[in-house]
């Protein structure tokens, strides 16, 4: 997992992973590349983590890919992003490729609903918590229910 | 003692409470204004382990974070 304080080098990260795995003997390679898209008059994306959830959040997904003779890998930023730029990468190399196919699809979605990050949209240089787009994490409002 | 940290856009410092059990802080967010929305839709997280029991009991220097919704990428 990688973590950048500015706009992710897309070219850089991705061709970093294909070559440390060009000696494994792996058949498929598959990348999601994440590009902030200009909408509703934004200048940019920013972010906040939470590294020590998120870097479990990975963890778990490193062993369950694991399981499945696969390899993930994972790059984000943190702070500003502007617009076409990227923000976030995901991979996953797999032997074959049923199994990266699967396990793309399952990785970066649960990414979007559990991986500790906070976006907002860069309005006039202002940053505007993203709540409309934003999905409640996995055991959210446990604090808000009665107890007895 | 207990530190309860609040995450993201939650526009809070983290604060020291006297409390026992995650039941208690759910009493003080539910009897704050600025934290009784954030109750509805945050998890928590107890020493960076998400917990889904209200019942659990906390210790003494535990650290307790509330995550409000998320959206990476």
């Amino acid at each position: 997992m990688e973590l950048y304080s500015e706009p992710l080098n897309v070219d850089k990260i991705t061709s970093k992973w294909y070559k440390e795995s060009s000696n494994l003997n792996y058949g498929a390679f598959i990348t999601f590349i994440g590009t902030i898209r200009e909408e509703d008059g934004i200048e940019a994306l920013s972010f906040d983590i939470y590294e020590p959830i998120l870097k479990k959040w990975f963890e778990t997904w490193q062993e369950k890919a694991e399981e499945r003779g696969a390899i993930v890998k994972m790059a984000h930023s943190i702070g500003d992003v502007p617009i076409n730029k990227s923000s976030y990468i995901s991979a996953v190399i797999s032997p074959k490729r049923r199994v990266a196919l699967e396990l793309i699809d399952e990785f970066v979605e649960d990414f979007k609903a559990n991986a500790p990050i906070w976006k907002y949209d860069v309005i006039d240089g202002k940053r505007v918590y993203a709540k409309d787009r934003s999905t409640p994490m996995r055991g959210a409002g446990i604090l808000a229910k009665e107890s007895n | 003692m207990i530190k309860v940290e609040f995450l993201g856009p939650i526009e809070l410092d983290s604060v020291d409470m006297d409390i026992k059990s995650l039941k208690e802080l759910s009493a003080y967010m539910k009897s704050s204004d600025e934290l009784k929305d954030w109750a509805i839709n945050s998890a928590v997280a107890v020493n960076d382990v998400i917990v889904t029991d209200i019942n659990y009991e906390l210790k003494d220097g535990d650290r307790v974070s509330i995550l409000p919704p998320v959206c990476g990428g």
